[in-house]
């Protein structure tokens, strides 16, 4: 029988077999932060032991640093001491780190692709739940804990548990103005939150194949917020087109021998998948979420539903919490919601494409009053690029504030939080209670949604915006 | 990881049942980048209590918690394990404890002992009478014993051979380093590189 892409790229990476025991797999690359990290390192030095393959391994900032004033020191000793134990660690065992204020800075699963580090069929670990990222490649990716971190330091393999697979098609072709946030979002909404619990999720068909690395790269991201422990990509053109010259990405003979391994990275035609999802493109709409957890989504168009509607007791329950959260009652127009901030950036839309159609909304209109909106570009690459494509004054022009790269508002562990109460249309991907900041209420949406939405302060998509006067051309 | 056969120590009678591990570590105590100096941090709100057991001088020093039943239940934080070593206890004794803090307690070479309620209380009659009484946790015999109390457990094989071996996930897997050389001998040139070895 057939092989799935992610049952090939997990028996490429078998050290160890034995009966009644997990695999022990080999790690191609192992990405590290500073805050799962300071406890593993710690461990090595306990027993003296050092990492095993420093080759393997890269470390960046991003969770606590500043996004403004980076030239300061930090304000939060907490912050400040996670950010110091990385770099001493770093420096005493010898793995590549890019600290604040260095050009490669920036959210770790935008650093490891923009590199060229993260390839199709190679594992890839880090102590961070949206590790999920880099399966955009073909690439087995899966978050892991401190004890894992630590293994993986020492060993540079894991024992792991088996999964099931489950293949997501969507068929046809996204319509003008979905994006693969939407789709994500959408998907999500459709198998819940624990709908991918123990599975690897494939996505595929016609609308997967047409979608940008960027757009790919989100729809993995966020497999992890359908419970699932990965999501892949089968690496095609448009993967080694990404590829192609990037800094760490194979030369001469060397590619070719790896993209003809690449190639051989597709599911096989009579290859089963333990659960199968379709999904017709045609249908998609501008999503946005409405409660607070990722599965909790509905179209634009649609109204806040009512729990009563929900047939599942957990379900309903879950809906009348988040309707008290979110301050929200049921049959309110989403459109009429009204936000306090717009946060636009993270490691699920902090790339450039996430940037240019953001800007390309914004370009010449200016946000509406009152709202506060945040641009964080996912990394310093990210920003430079923006930088030079005049993205930051279209930005700062409409009224936005263009900060540094980091994680910034995704999770508020530095100063970017929303105060209790505040309302935030945000490009990220979890919409927890207090994700956000204690008390601030997140809906989940896509960068053109965002800054539609940063326009009118109340939630929109781009097409909402016929009425929005642009200044005349002068 | 420490090797574990025999240990012979004096013992905190804690009499509570369902000692979560925010109580066993409080959640401000996460942010620290250590795996030790939590000691101060263990049962920290009823350390405020200068009567509470740990706080007496007679249990200075000791070594073996023996607590009421469902111990270390709640998060799974594997800080609560980290805290009673750092404090200096080798085992823990109880009628029951929780999956999660079972497990993170037998992967740090932190024994826990169960042990029938009766045995239990018997413990607790015989330390809080006599706190210099000293408590044997023998691993190699599947015992303990104290003064007047003899008491075999159960541990399973594996876990119980990990301990005696002091063997934590990162020896085992050391163990097989000629596996991984040869397969990393076996990787091709082309996997991608942070940096020179
Ligand atoms: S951007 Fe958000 S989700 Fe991504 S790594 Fe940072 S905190 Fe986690």
């Amino acid at each position: 029988m057939g092989r799935t892409l992610a049952e090939k790229v997990w028996d490429d990476h078998v050290v160890r077999r034995a009966e009644g025991e997990p695999d022990l797999l080999y790690i191609d690359l192992h990405l590290l932060h500073e805050v799962t990290s300071p406890q593993a390192f710690d461990g090595l030095r306990k027993s003296g032991r050092r990492v095993r393959r420093t080759d393997l391994t890269i470390a960046t900032e991003d969770h606590n640093t500043p996004t403004l004033d980076i030239d300061k020191p930090i304000a939060d000793p907490v912050s400040r001491t996670q950010l110091e134990t990385l770099r001493k660690n770093c420096a005493e065992f010898g793995v590549r780190l890019h600290s604040l204020g260095d050009s490669e800075q920036g959210v770790v699963h935008v650093v490891g692709p923009q590199l060229g580090l993260t390839q199709p069929g190679t594992t890839v670990v880090c102590g961070d739940s949206h590790t999920s990222t880099h399966g955009a490649f073909g690439a087995l990716a899966f978050g892991i804990g401190t004890s894992q971190v630590e293994h993986v330091l020492a060993t540079q393999t894991l024992p792991m548990a088996p999964f099931r697979t489950m293949a997501i098609t969507v068929l046809g072709e996204l319509p003008e103005g979905v994006t693969a946030k939407d789709l994500i979002l959408a998907i999500i909404a459709r198998i819940g939150t624990g709908g991918g619990q123990g599975y690897v999720i494939e996505y595929r068909g016609e609308a997967i194949e047409k979608l940008s690395m960027e757009a790919r790269m989100t729809i993995c991201n966020m497999s992890i917020e359908a419970g699932a422990r990965a999501g892949m990509i089968a690496p095609d053109d448009t993967t080694f087109a990404y590829l192609r010259g990037r800094d760490h990405a194979p030369q001469g003979a060397d590619w070719d021998e790896a993209a003809a391994y690449w190639r051989t990275l597709r599911t096989d035609d009579d290859a089963v998948f333990d659960h199968e999802v379709v999904i017709d493109a045609a249908e998609l709409a501008p999503f946005v979420t409405w409660g607070t957890n990722p599965g909790q989504g509905a179209p634009l168009s649609q109204e806040v539903p009512d729990p009563a509607s929900f047939a599942d007791p957990n379900e309903r329950l879950a809906a009348e919490k988040a309707l008290e959260y979110m301050g929200l009652s049921a049959g309110q127009k989403l459109r009429d919601i009204t936000v306090d901030t717009v946060f636009v950036g993270s490691c699920t839309n902090g790339r450039i494409e996430d940037l240019r159609s953001a800007a390309a909304v914004l370009e010449g209109r200016t946000i509406a009053d009152g709202v506060r909106m945040l641009v964080v570009p996912g990394s310093v690459r990210v920003a430079l690029q923006a930088v030079e494509e005049g993205l930051d004054k279209v930005f700062t022009a409409a009224g936005a504030e263009w900060r540094h790269a980091g994680c910034s508002m995704c999770l508020g562990m530095n100063p970017d939080q929303l105060s209790p109460g505040e309302r935030c249309a945000s490009t990220s991907n979890r919409n927890f209670e207090g994700r956000q900041g204690k008390g601030g209420r997140t809906h989940l949406v896509s960068p053109q949604v965002a800054a539609a939405t940063a326009l009118t302060g109340r939630l929109a998509s781009p097409a909402d915006l016929a009425d929005v006067p642009t200044p005349v051309e002068v | 990881m420490e090797a574990f056969t025999t240990h012979t120590g004096r013992a905190v009678p804690l009499r509570r049942g369902n000692v979560d591990t925010d109580q066993i570590i409080p959640a401000h105590w996460l942010k620290k980048v250590t795996r030790d100096g939590f000691e101060d941090g263990l049962f920290e709100a009823w350390r405020k209590d200068p009567e509470f057991v740990l706080n007496r001088p007679e249990r200075a020093g000791a070594t073996v918690l023996v607590a009421g039943p469902d111990f270390g239940t709640g998060s799974s934080r594997e800080h609560a394990v980290w805290a009673l070593q750092n404090y200096g206890f080798k085992a823990v004794i109880s009628a029951r404890f929780a999956d999660i803090f079972r497990g993170n307690s037998l992967k740090n070479g932190l024994l826990t002992v169960v042990l029938p309620q009766d045995t239990v209380e018997a413990l607790w009659k015989l330390t809080e009478t006599d706190p210099t009484a000293e408590i044997t946790v023998d691993l190699v015999a599947r015992e303990v014993r104290a003064e007047g109390i003899t008491a075999p457990f159960e541990l399973d094989e594996n876990a119980r051979w990990r301990l005696l071996e002091g063997l934590d996930d990162i020896s085992i897997t050391l163990r097989h380093g000629d596996t991984i050389d040869a397969y990393e001998a076996r990787r091709p040139a082309y996997k991608p590189r942070t940096q020179a070895a």
